[in-house]
């Protein structure tokens, strides 16, 4: 059990959500009146989120390590018999970790929005959304209880949705909202089960009686099958397979959302979600190892899709499909404090490269294929030098902050003696540093190859100024965690437990591995795509049909669309058209016909003649009165 | 020595035999109508007889409360006949039957 209670910090946690969720309130009924200004309001108020959380994370870890928890309560939320639910926020070292995240990258993008979105008549609904976005995600990783997760939990998809969908007039646009919705809705429905499975059998979801009491309490299937529903909402969130198909759609949003939403917070709820329920995976142990298998293959497998595509977002969202692997591969091998740092340098160098990702589009015109781009470096100094630091940090270039995250999750993957997916691993590394490479290739360097990438031009610098923050971001963050048992591990470890790593390569060795593998990777792209000694079109169509196959997600949408919404839909023409036009609707005009029918033929019984009325009530009243006096 | 109940009640059932056969057989509404209040008073007298039988008040509690919803019925009643008199010069009941379908 984690120690005390920290009183002076408590006091003031609800401040953190409730200012975006002041905001959200603000811009959702004045934001159109407000114009330019409800974004800058949005910025400020998420900016005071952040110096709120800042002073009172810093004020917790004045404590030792055991003690830094702060627990505040709301108000009772439910309250049925015996089973209480409290709106309860709790801060611990990894909701800390989490709400510095949020607030801090989220306060950026909301800035470099007030420059991005400057030009849109809807931008007051826009800046409503992300607040109310960031309110729902720190409910998430601050709430106390399953039930308030949950409730951020749903928010912040039906924030993903609100915003994927934000320029609805776009065909396809509203389809990708959709898709996103529903494809995290199966993960979320299985989730929710798990937490009835959770309320069955402990009778509460609060996290401090659940964790403290699991081992007691749980057999080891039970565990296992609560662990893995829960997985499974972690999945639809985060993406990983089979649940992937949505994230890259979700790119119809406008670009600042994809970096908040879809790169630095939300698709990291998953992992925060199983981070935090560890106890029930690591009672299970067999949930633990799916964690693993499902990283590593989504980590490869969204690693050669990345390589084959040509808009630009779409190779970003790809990207952070495999990076969320990764994390889930740190998750799996129990190297929780990895996981964390990982997802804080992710947030990072993701959140950078898709806002240095808008700032081209937005120099192009709103053009997204990068054969369109090349030779940007010129016109976009800032964008270019900013998102290269981006790219090699995720690359794993020392000493950006990828190349210590990355590093980590191997050193751990080699000295658990999981030889497998120490190999996968660094394929899957080899793969991300080539799709950097290529992507940095086609879009900075080289000739320019369109009329708009000729006329690009630099953003304004209220957008350069969050990547050039961003980008500072990635070149300090990596002191956090020089290694696996670094800084952010071990302020983690009161809440989630150490890691305990056996012997396997030398550190120095492991080292120059990852950073070679990633120069060789980095090399090999520049030659293809950046060099101008291959022809880029003649070698891609030498890899047909592999590189049209990676490039549609190996057909996954495909399969999903003929194995289940095919089958669907006819399933529903068949209840519509068929059981409902002949069955449903037949039963209804059928006793309606009776009805009139019997009318048509019971009217003539009127005759309108009074004493004939008259006679059938006095034969009536006699019957009646005979059989009465019958029985009687 | 009481006069048999058996008495009344067959005058009462000969009064509410001649109200019926009235009711059925007359085509004017005004003695229609007579023959209502006929039958009325046929039920009016089995309930005082009744009460009288039983030593019991209430029947004839009953037989007032009869006569004043009759008084009524009988003043919505000829204002009914008397418009319908007005509207087509006739009260036969016969001719007024479009109350049907």
């Amino acid at each position: 059990m984690v120690g005390a209670l920290v009183p002076h910090v408590a006091g003031s946690l609800w401040l953190i959500p409730a200012l975006p969720l002041a905001g959200a309130t603000i811009t959702l009924f004045a934001g159109n009146r407000l114009g330019k200004w409800a974004g800058i309001l949005a910025t400020v108020l998420v900016f005071a989120s952040f110096g709120v959380s800042l002073a009172v994370v810093l004020n917790l870890l004045t404590y030792p390590g055991e003690s830094r928890l702060a627990l505040q309560h709301l108000f009772d939320w439910i309250s049925v018999g015996g089973f209480r639910v409290g709106a309860d926020l709790r801060l611990d070292t990894l909701s800390a970790t989490m709400i510095l995240v949020i607030t801090g990258i989220g306060a950026l993008i909301h800035l470099y929005s007030v420059g991005y979105m400057a030009e849109d008549p809807r931008q007051g609904r826009f800046f409503a959304y992300m607040n109310l976005f960031v309110f729902f995600m720190l409910m998430l990783v601050l709430g106390a209880n399953y039930l308030v997760l949950y409730l951020g939990w749903e928010g912040v998809g039906l924030c993903s949705y609100l915003l994927i969908g934000f320029w609805y007039t776009v065909p396809g646009n509203a389809e990708a909202a959709k898709k996103a919705f529903i494809t995290t809705r199966i993960g979320d429905t299985l989730m929710l089960v798990g937490l009835a499975l959770l309320v069955f059998k402990f009778g509460t979801l609060d996290f401090e009686v659940i964790f403290g009491t699991a081992g007691s309490v749980l057999t080891k299937d039970a565990a296992t099958v609560i662990a893995l529903l829960l997985f499974a909402g972690a999945i639809g969130k985060s993406a990983q397979l089979p649940l992937q198909v949505w994230l890259p759609d979700a790119m119809a949003g406008p670009t600042p959302v994809s970096a908040l939403i879809h790169a630095a917070t939300m698709v990291t709820a998953g992992v925060y979600l199983v981070v935090r329920s560890h106890v029930l995976f690591e009672i299970s142990g067999v949930a633990l190892t799916v964690v693993l298998v499902v990283g590593v293959v989504t980590a490869l497998f969204a690693a050669t899709c990345a390589i084959a595509q040509f808009d630009i977002k779409r190779v970003l969202a790809y990207s952070t499909i495999s990076q969320l692997g990764y994390m889930f591969i740190a998750v799996g091998m129990r190297a929780y404090g990895v996981a964390m740092f990982f997802l804080v340098a992710h947030a990072c160098y993701k959140a950078l490269m898709f806002l240095g990702a808008g700032s081209v589009i937005h120099g192009m015109h709103d053009e997204q294929d990068m054969r369109q781009m090349g030779g940007l470096r010129r016109a976009m100094p800032w964008t270019f030098a900013t998102f290269t630091i981006g790219g090699l940090a995720q690359a794993g270039v020392p000493p950006l902050a990828g190349f210590f995250a990355k590093d980590a999750l191997l050193e751990v993957a080699n000295h658990t003696g999981r030889e497998v997916v120490f190999v996968l691993g660094t394929i899957a590394a080899f793969l991300t540093a080539f799709y950097i490479g290529r992507m940095i290739c086609m879009t900075f360097l080289g000739r320019t190859r369109s009329d708009a990438a000729e006329h690009a031009h630099e953003s304004q610098p209220v957008m350069l100024a969050p990547l050039v923050l961003l980008a500072i971001g990635v070149v300090v963050v990596g002191i956090l965690q020089l290694s696996p048992d670094g800084a952010v591990t071990q302020a983690l470890e009161p809440v989630v437990g150490a890691t305990a790593l056996g012997a396997g390569l030398s550190v120095p060795a492991l080292i120059g591995m990852a950073v070679a593998v990633a120069l060789l990777s980095l090399a090999l792209a520049w030659w293809i795509y950046g060099s101008g000694r291959v022809d880029t079109v003649a070698f891609r169509e030498r890899l047909e049909p592999m590189a049209t196959a990676a490039q549609r997600g190996w057909y996954v949408d495909r399969a999903y669309d003929v194995v289940i919404v095919q089958p669907a839909k006819a399933l529903a023409r068949l209840t519509s058209d068929v059981f409902d036009a002949l069955v449903i609707d037949g039963a209804v005009n059928g006793i309606g016909g009776l009805v009139k029918r019997s009318a048509s033929e019971g009217k003539l019984l009127q005759t309108g003649f009074v004493r004939t009325y008259a006679l059938v009530l006095f034969f009536g009243a006699v019957l009646v009165l005979g059989f009465i006096g019958v029985r009687g | 020595m009481r006069t048999p109940i058996a008495y009344f009640l067959m005058l009462a059932g000969i009064l509410f035999a001649m109200g019926t056969v009235g009711v059925l057989i007359n085509r004017n509404a005004l003695r229609i109508f007579m023959s209502v209040e006929l039958q009325l008073n046929a039920v009016n007298l089995t309930l005082v007889s009744f009460a009288r039988l039983h030593n019991d008040l209430g029947g004839q509690v009953l037989a007032f409360f009869s006569m004043v919803v009759a008084a009524a019925e009988v003043v919505v009643g000829l204002a009914i006949i008397v418009s319908i008199y007005r509207r087509r010069r006739t009260i036969d009941v016969d001719a007024a039957r479009e109350m049907r379908w």
